[in-house]
């Protein structure tokens, strides 16, 4: 029997540029089964950015991405998508099929991929329904269900496969603060009760910090600070703690590098 | 100067890059296992879409194309005292032109510019992305589903509007301009002929389907993924569609004008 990783996902030197911009610059981040890793950082820090190459929907420039032991960018095309049936991604936007009812957006990964019975797969689907307290809403289009209510769908969606690994990409960027606390708490009780390995990238610092088990902070390219919610809530470090407690000012200049203000006026 | 060499040096790769990139999509199209039944939930919706929701244009084009060719026909034919042969002119400048060109064109400004614009927004929402996340090829189970609706559906549509098209001309040209419907037919029987008419029109249709629908496919796959990016990639769609149609009509008559 073979033994399983300690660390589900396990990246390590990643380089990735975009156009004339490093992303990453030799990035070393290491995922516990189990456990919900946060990652955070300031909008452009490239955190939508690292899911997607942990899901190979990117290719890095060099470095290594490895999902239970695979190395993610070595697979071949049908060996990469059994790897990704193990994975979900909810995407910050939902990406719900628009031409689908929740029903059929549901089921879509089941049908694709398993040979079940309409019944059972009827049966399933709404499990999976009821699990985000949307059972009721199966026969909805898209179109017809809040923010809140399409990323509840698309977690019922993302986890349709039964997966390994969970990412979720900014899941309580514009919800309002019921929503918010649906979503956490479903993300906290799913990882513990399906025993789930979870990522979740974010820029909201104290619903983040409130289920992490461990968090990242990145800016520039790099990792700037990693370790606990509250030790980095509580350092002292100056780009840390101006990230955590929200600082209009600090490492990060709130101005953006200009000549002095009074020669810009003058020289209008 | 030196500006505008590098802006048409980076134009002519900029060309190439998209030449290289839309011929590997069309192999990753042909390239997927030939899989009718699995697919044919979503080829038959498709069919639905593309041809089916075509037919309407389809058949009011032709049938005024039919009128106005008739018309045309019988004014220019009257001067040289041979009427009789207006059957004949109509038939032949339908079926082995105005068919496939006109219905190509109608396809590609109704029907491609829809699909580009569907997959454009398909991407632009993230669903492709996530299908793919799924383990789900979007190649096999969008672009390729619609490669083959198109396919089927536009050789039949030009059928549809050669049949109208004739009827159409029929109807100016013996029931209102007085030509002898005997004469009419006749003529029409004895100079068409199934294959180098009939079935020439039926391969022009074939060959613009397969241009029109990759130009559509590939256009939304590799669209810009904002509304800019969407409305220039339904534009090119038509454009370069009915570009390529003009292009290859000249070519395929070229080669077998032989015949005729």
């Amino acid at each position: 029997m073979s033994v399983q990783p300690d660390h589900l996902v396990d990246i390590s030197n990643l380089c990735f540029r975009y156009r004339d911009r490093d992303i990453f610059n030799n990035v070393n981040i290491t995922v516990p089964r189990g456990k919900i890793v946060a990652i955070m950082g300031p909008s452009g820090s490239g955190k939508t950015t690292l899911l997607r190459l942990i899901g190979g929907l990117l290719l890095p420039d060099s470095g290594q991405i490895k999902v239970n032991d695979q190395d993610v960018h070595s697979l071949k095309k049908p060996q990469l998508c059994g790897l990704r049936r193990k994975m979900g991604l909810l995407f910050q936007s939902g990406a719900l099929f628009s031409h689908l009812t929740v029903f059929e957006n549901v089921a879509f990964p089941l049908k694709e991929h398993t040979d079940l019975p309409p019944q059972l797969l009827h049966d399933l689907v709404l499990m999976k329904l009821e699990a985000v307290g949307l059972r009721g809403a199966a026969q909805m289009m898209p179109g017809e269900l809040s923010g809140g209510m399409a990323r509840r769908v698309a977690l019922a969606r993302a986890m349709a496969l039964d997966p390994e690994l969970m990412m979720y990409d900014e899941p309580f960027t514009g919800q309002d603060p019921i929503s918010m606390g649906v979503l956490l708490r479903l993300i906290k009780h799913l990882n513990r009760l399906l025993n789930l390995t979870s990522i979740v990238v974010s820029h909201d610092v104290e619903e983040t910090c409130s289920i992490a088990d461990y968090v990242y902070l990145m800016a520039h390219g790099s990792i700037i600070g990693e370790g606990k919610p509250q030790d980095l809530l509580a350092s002292t470090q100056p780009q840390i703690s101006q990230f955590m407690h929200g600082e209009a000012d600090g490492a990060v200049p709130f101005h953006y590098p200009a000549k002095p203000y009074l020669e810009d006026l003058l020289d209008g | 100067m030196v500006n505008f060499f590098e802006r048409l040096g980076s134009k002519t790769i900029g060309l190439l890059h998209a030449s290289g990139q839309s011929g590997l999509f069309l192999l990753r199209i042909l390239w997927q296992k030939p899989d009718f039944v699995r697919i044919w939930p979503v080829l038959s919706e498709q069919l639905y879409f593309v041809g089916v929701l075509s037919f309407l244009i389809v058949v009011v084009a032709g049938l005024f194309i039919g009128m106005v060719v008739g018309l045309q026909g019988y004014h220019t034919l009257q001067k040289f005292g041979a009427i009789s042969q207006v059957g004949q002119l109509l038939a032949l400048s339908i079926t082995r032109e105005l068919g496939p060109v006109l219905t190509a064109l109608l396809f590609a400004g109704r029907a491609g510019s829809a699909l580009t614009a569907e997959i454009g927004l398909m991407k632009a929402t993230e669903q492709l992305a996530s299908m793919d996340m799924m383990g789900v090829d979007p190649m096999r189970r969008i672009i390729y589903p619609r490669f083959w609706a198109g396919m089927i559906a536009l050789p039949v549509l030009g059928l549809i509007f050669s049949m109208v098209a004739i009827y159409g001309g029929y109807w100016v040209t013996v029931q209102w301009l007085g030509v002898d419907p005997g004469s009419f037919w006749s003529n029409m029987q004895s100079a068409v002929d199934f294959r180098t008419d009939v079935l020439s029109g039926v391969i022009k249709s074939i060959v613009f389907a397969f241009l029109v629908i990759w130009v559509a496919l590939y256009q939304g796959f590799e669209c810009n993924p904002t509304a800019e990016g969407i409305s220039q990639a339904t534009t090119r769609t038509v454009v370069y569609g009915s570009l390529a149609v003009l292009g290859f009509d000249f070519l395929l008559t070229a080669m077998m004008i032989g015949g005729w």
